[in-house]
C-alpha cells in the first residue's frame, strides 16, 4: 500500500462502553460488613479446618464448605511482607512512595492488602505490629474502606515463626 | 486412546505496545497464517480451533471467539475458548492438543491474543467492587511483596533480578518478534526506577498487543511442516485457590505438583540435567530465582545461585528464556502460548539467533493469577 | 473413543435476582449436591471444568473465585472455559477420551442480575461495525424472527405455542422461573415487544448455576443403575456477521447433529432455545418429531437461560431423564451468541 493511502487509514475509534453492575456482597460479606461501623473485624471460619478467613467471602476455599461461625478479631495484627511503591495507582490518593503490605490480624489465619501510613518508609519491616486508622465516626460505613490505613503501634516485632506459614 | 500429539506448525505477531496497523481480527490472522505457512497448511485443513486470552474486559470485547470466527476460518467447525488467567495461554495449547491425544481430531489450529491497547487496561484488571478490599496498588505491587519474602526468607543477594533483567532483555534482541528491544546494562536495569521496591522498571514486563498460533497434528499429518515436528512428551495444569489461609505465595504447591506431575510424564528425574533449555513465564525478573526452585532446576532456596552464576544465560548449561521472555514481550492472553512455541521452537531447530545448539528438550511454563494457576508442556525432537 | 457417561446432576432454583447470595454461595449446595448424589469426594474428581464470562459478572477473573465454591486444595486439575458450561462438558468429554482422568465435574454459573444483561451481551457483537449502532440481543432476535416468519409458513401463533407448551411444562420443573398455563390466542393479543417478538417470545433474565459429573465406562456403572451414556458430541460455529448466513435455518447446528449422530427417534429433546422461533428451527433442523418426542420436558430456555448456565442444563436434564429411567435416548442442545451463532449437540442414550 503506497503511504498516501496509509495515510488515510483508519487505525482506531472510540467506542464509549458503559455498564452499571449492582453487585451482591453475598451473605457472608454482608455479615461482616455489618460490623465494620462498630469498628470490629469480624473473621469467619468453619468448623472443620478451624482456619479463620478475614474478609470473608463464603467459603472455605481449601474445601468449599461455608464459613458459618464468626470470631472476633479486633483491630490490631502485623505485617508479613511488603512493598514501597513509588508509582501512583489509579484511584489511590496517596502520596508517593507508599507501604502496600500484606497485614495479618491477630486471630486471623490469611492476611490482606493494606496500606501502611503514619510511618517512616525505611522502618517498615516484616513482623513490625500495626493497628488500623478508622474513618471519623460520622463516616463508618459498611465498607472496608471505613479503615484509612493500617500503623505501626510500637509494640515489639512478632516472633517470625509466628507468620512464616501466612504470607 | 492417547494419541502422540506434534508440533508442526507455530506462528506469532510483531509484538509491540501498540499494533495500530491491525484491528483484532487482523492480529490474530497475522499469527494464524504464519503457523499456517510454517505447516504448510491452509484454512481448509485445519478440523478445529481453539483459542485463548485473558480477560475479555482488555478489549472491551465479550466472548470473542464469536466476533473472531470468520477471521479463524471457524465457520462450520468447533471452535472453543479457554480462559485460565495469565497461564491461559499455556492451557489453551494443552486443551487444543487434548483434541488430537483423544482422537477427536487430526489437526487443531490453537491461537492466543490480547490487545491491550483496545481498551484502559487499568479500567479493565481494576474495576472497583464495593464490598471488597480497597485496591492498594497494581500487578507490581501485589506482587512484589512476595518477591520481597523470597529475598528475606533466603537470604537472596539483592541483585539478582538486576542479572536476570539484563539476561533477559538483551535475549530479546536475538528474537525479532521481540517487543522491547534494547541493549541494557547491569548499571541501565541497576539505576532504572524502582516502581515497587524490590522492583525496578527495566525488571518488569511491558504491556503489549501481540498474539501466538500453532498447529498440532496427530502422527499421520506430523511430517508435513516445514521444520521437523515438535513432540509433546508431557503437559500438565494444576490450580490452588487465590486466597487460602496458610498458602506459600513464594514456592506455590500447584506450581510443584504440575512440575512434579509433567515430569513424571516426561521420565524426568532431574530437570537441570534432562531438559535442555526453558522458556519459562517471568514477569518481574525475580521469578525466574523463584520458579528455578518452584520447577526443580535448583533445591528451595538455591535457585538465585543458578542465575548468579550464569546457568540460566544463552550459553550456561540450563539456558531459561531464550526468547527474552515476558520481561521483553507481554501480550498477557498470549504470553503463555509464546512459551510453549518457544519450547516447540527449540527442539524444531527454528529458534533463529536464539536458538539453544543441539536442544532435544525443552519446558514451556505459564502461570496466572496470583501464582495460583499453572500450565507446563515438555517437548522433544523425537516421538515419545 | 472410551464410554462416558452422565451419572449426577444438579442446579439451584433459577431467579430473576438473588439479592442475598453472590456466585460463591449460589454454586456451593449445587456443588454439593452432585457430589452427594453419587457419594463421590472431591479426591474422587479427577477433573474439573467450568464455564463462566466476566462480563457477565462484572469483574475480571471473576472464575478464579468460583473456585473457592469447589474447593481447590490440595491443588486441582483444572480448566475453565469462557462459554456456556455445555461446552466446558464438552471439554471434560475430551479429557476423558485421552485417558488421562475416569470422572470429571463440569458447572456453570451465571448472575444475570448484576448488570443489564442485554446491554451486556451487546459486547458480544463485532466492536467497530456493530456494536456502536446500539443494537442488542433482542433486537437481533427480532430480525431474525422476521425474516423466519417472512420465508416460511409458520406463523406468530407457531411461536405462541412453543410459550404455550415450555412454559406449560415449566410448571412441574422447581427449578423454573416463569412458568404458567396460558392458551396461544392469550398470547397473542399482548402486544408487541420488539416486533415481532412479544414478551413470551423471549426468554427470562435468571441467575442460575448447575453441575454435571461425568465418569468413564465401568466407573460410571459402579456409581448409577442407569448412566447416561454420550452416544455422540459435536459443536459448531457460523460467521459472526448476521448478512453472512442464513438465519431461517441453523446451519452449525445441522453438523453438529451429522457429526454427534442425532438421527432417528428421540424421547426427549432439551433444546436451548432462548427465543420462540429458534424452537421452531432448531426442531426442523434436527428432525425432531414432536409428536413421539417430549420437547423441552424442563420447560426449556423460556422458562430459565442463566447465560453460560442454560445450555449445560439442557444436558443435565437431558440425561436426568435417563438417569430416573423415564427416557431411553435424549437429545441436547445448547447455543451462544446472537441468532443461534453457535451450537452443540449431544445424544445421550441409557443401556436399554
Amino acid at each position: 500500500m503506497s503511504e498516501g493511502a496509509t495515510e488515510d487509514l483508519v487505525t482506531g475509534i472510540v467506542v464509549p462502553v458503559s455498564i452499571q453492575y449492582d453487585y451482591t456482597a453475598g451473605e457472608a460479606a454482608s455479615r461482616f460488613l455489618a460490623h465494620i461501623p462498630e469498628k470490629r473485624l469480624v473473621g469467619q471460619r468453619h468448623g472443620d479446618t478451624g482456619l479463620v478467613y478475614v474478609p470473608p467471602r463464603g467459603s472455605d476455599p481449601a474445601d468449599g464448605e461455608p464459613t458459618e461461625q464468626d470470631v472476633e478479631l479486633g483491630d490490631k495484627g502485623i505485617i508479613t511482607t511488603f512493598c514501597v511503591v513509588n508509582v501512583p495507582f489509579a484511584g489511590q490518593a496517596v502520596e508517593c512512595p507508599y507501604v502496600c503490605a500484606q497485614v495479618l490480624l491477630d486471630g486471623a489465619d490469611i492476611p490482606f492488602q493494606a496500606l501502611i501510613q503514619e510511618a517512616d518508609v525505611e522502618a517498615i519491616h516484616a513482623g513490625m505490629r500495626i493497628e488500623a486508622v478508622w474513618v471519623d465516626d460520622d463516616d463508618l460505613a459498611p465498607t472496608l474502606e471505613s479503615i484509612r490505613y493500617f500503623r505501626p503501634t510500637g509494640e515489639p516485632d512478632a516472633d517470625p515463626a509466628s507468620y512464616k506459614d501466612h504470607m | 486412546m492417547a494419541n502422540n500429539v506434534a508440533i508442526v506448525g507455530i506462528g506469532q505477531t510483531k509484538h509491540n505496545t501498540q499494533r495500530e496497523d491491525l484491528s483484532m481480527p487482523g492480529l490474530v490472522r497475522e499469527a494464524a497464517k504464519r503457523a499456517l505457512e510454517d505447516a504448510q497448511m491452509t484454512w481448509a485443513d485445519i478440523d478445529a480451533i481453539v483459542i485463548g486470552k485473558a480477560p475479555d474486559t482488555f478489549e472491551g470485547l465479550m466472548m470473542p471467539e464469536l466476533f473472531l470466527a470468520d477471521a479463524l476460518g471457524a465457520p462450520g467447525k468447533p471452535i472453543l475458548r479457554v480462559h485460565t488467567a495469565g497461564s491461559v495461554g499455556g492451557s489453551t495449547a494443552i486443551v487444543a492438543a487434548n483434541l488430537v491425544k483423544a482422537g477427536v481430531h487430526e489437526r487443531v489450529l490453537t491461537v492466543a491474543f490480547e490487545k491491550q491497547s483496545e481498551s484502559n487496561a487499568m479500567w479493565a484488571l481494576a474495576m472497583k467492587i464495593p464490598f471488597a478490599p480497597p485496591l492498594v496498588a497494581g500487578a507490581g505491587g501485589y506482587f512484589a511483596p512476595y518477591v520481597r519474602a523470597y529475598i528475606e526468607r533466603h537470604h537472596v543477594p539483592g541483585d539478582i533480578g538486576i542479572r536476570v533483567a539484563v539476561k533477559d532483555t538483551n535475549n530479546g534482541l536475538l528474537n525479532p518478534y521481540a517487543h522491547k528491544q534494547m541493549k541494557v546494562t547491569y548499571e541501565d536495569v541497576r539505576d532504572s526506577m524502582m516502581l515497587w521496591d524490590p522492583i525496578r522498571f527495566l525488571e518488569s514486563c511491558p504491556s503489549s498487543d501481540g498474539a501466538c498460533a500453532m498447529v498440532l497434528t496427530s502422527e499421520s499429518h506430523a511430517e508435513s511442516g516445514q521444520a521437523r515436528p515438535a513432540w509433546i512428551h508431557g503437559m500438565s495444569w494444576r490450580s490452588e485457590p487465590t486466597m487460602l489461609a496458610r498458602q506459600d505465595k513464594v514456592n506455590p504447591v500447584a506450581g510443584q505438583e504440575c512440575a512434579k506431575d509433567v515430569y513424571a510424564q516426561a521420565g524426568i528425574t532431574d530437570p537441570r540435567k534432562e531438559i535442555d533449555c526453558a522458556e519459562v513465564y517471568v514477569p518481574f525478573s525475580w521469578f525466574e530465582p523463584k520458579w528455578l526452585e518452584n520447577l526443580f532446576f535448583a533445591p528451595e532456596g538455591e535457585g538465585w545461585k543458578l542465575t548468579e552464576e550464569g546457568a540460566t544465560a544463552l550459553d550456561g548449561d540450563i539456558p531459561w528464556n531464550m526468547s527474552g521472555g515476558v520481561i521483553c514481550t507481554n501480550p498477557i492472553g498470549a504470553s503463555g502460548m509464546l512459551r510453549f512455541a518457544e519450547a516447540a521452537m527449540q527442539v524444531r531447530g527454528q529458534a533463529g539467533e536464539h536458538q539453544v545448539d543441539g536442544a532435544s528438550t525443552a519446558l514451556g511454563h505459564a502461570y496466572g493469577g496470583g501464582s495460583q494457576f499453572f500450565a507446563m508442556w515438555v517437548v522433544r525432537d523425537s516421538k515419545p | 473413543m472410551r464410554e462416558v457417561a452422565v451419572v449426577s446432576f444438579a442446579q439451584a432454583p433459577n431467579v430473576r435476582r438473588d439479592s442475598d447470595r453472590n456466585e460463591v454461595e449460589i454454586l456451593m449446595p449445587v456443588l454439593h449436591e452432585v457430589r452427594q448424589k453419587v457419594g463421590l469426594d472431591r479426591s474422587d474428581i479427577d477433573f474439573v471444568v467450568h464455564g463462566s464470562t466476566d462480563f457477565q459478572a462484572g469483574m475480571p477473573f471473576s472464575f478464579v473465585a468460583a473456585l473457592d465454591a469447589y474447593g481447590a486444595w490440595p491443588p486441582i486439575n483444572e480448566s475453565h472455559v469462557e462459554m456456556d458450561g455445555a461446552w466446558a462438558l464438552y471439554e471434560a468429554w475430551v479429557k476423558i477420551q485421552t485417558g488421562e482422568v475416569d470422572t470429571a465435574l463440569v458447572f456453570a454459573y451465571g448472575k444475570g442480575s448484576p448488570g443489564d444483561l442485554p446491554d451486556v451481551m451487546r459486547l458480544q457483537l463485532d466492536p467497530y461495525l456493530l456494536y456502536p449502532l446500539g443494537v442488542d440481543p433482542v433486537g437481533l432476535a427480532a430480525l431474525q424472527a422476521r425474516a423466519f416468519l417472512d420465508s416460511t409458513d409458520h406463523t406468530e401463533a407457531d411461536m405462541a405455542a412453543v410459550a404455550v407448551r415450555d412454559r406449560k411444562n415449566g410448571t412441574s420443573n422447581p427449578c423454573a422461573q416463569v412458568v404458567g398455563d396460558f392458551t396461544v390466542e392469550e398470547l397473542l393479543s399482548e402486544p408487541p415487544f420488539v416486533a415481532p417478538l412479544r414478551r413470551h417470545d423471549c426468554p427470562p433474565i435468571s441467575d442460575g448455576a448447575s453441575a454435571v459429573i461425568l465418569a468413564a465406562d465401568g466407573r460410571a456403572r459402579d456409581l448409577v443403575p442407569s448412566p447416561a451414556w454420550i452416544r455422540g458430541i459435536d459443536h459448531r460455529i457460523e460467521a459472526a456477521p448476521l448478512g453472512n448466513r442464513d438465519l431461517t435455518v441453523s446451519a452449525s447446528t445441522r453438523i453438529a447433529a451429522e457429526k454427534a449422530g442425532a438421527s432417528g427417534d428421540f424421547d426427549i429433546a432439551e433444546l436451548h432455545a432462548p427465543f420462540t422461533h429458534q424452537s421452531i428451527i432448531l426442531e426442523e433442523v434436527l428432525g425432531i418429531d414432536s409428536s413421539t418426542a417430549s420437547v423441552n420436558p424442563s420447560g426449556g430456555a423460556l422458562c430459565a437461560n442463566p447465560l453460560m448456565v442454560a445450555g449445560l442444563t439442557r444436558v443435565g436434564e437431558a440425561a436426568q431423564r435417563i438417569l430416573d429411567g423415564a427416557a431411553g435416548r435424549a437429545l441436547a442442545h445448547a447455543t451462544s451468541g446472537a441468532c443461534l451463532q453457535q451450537n452443540l449437540v449431544c445424544v445421550l442414550e441409557g443401556d436399554g
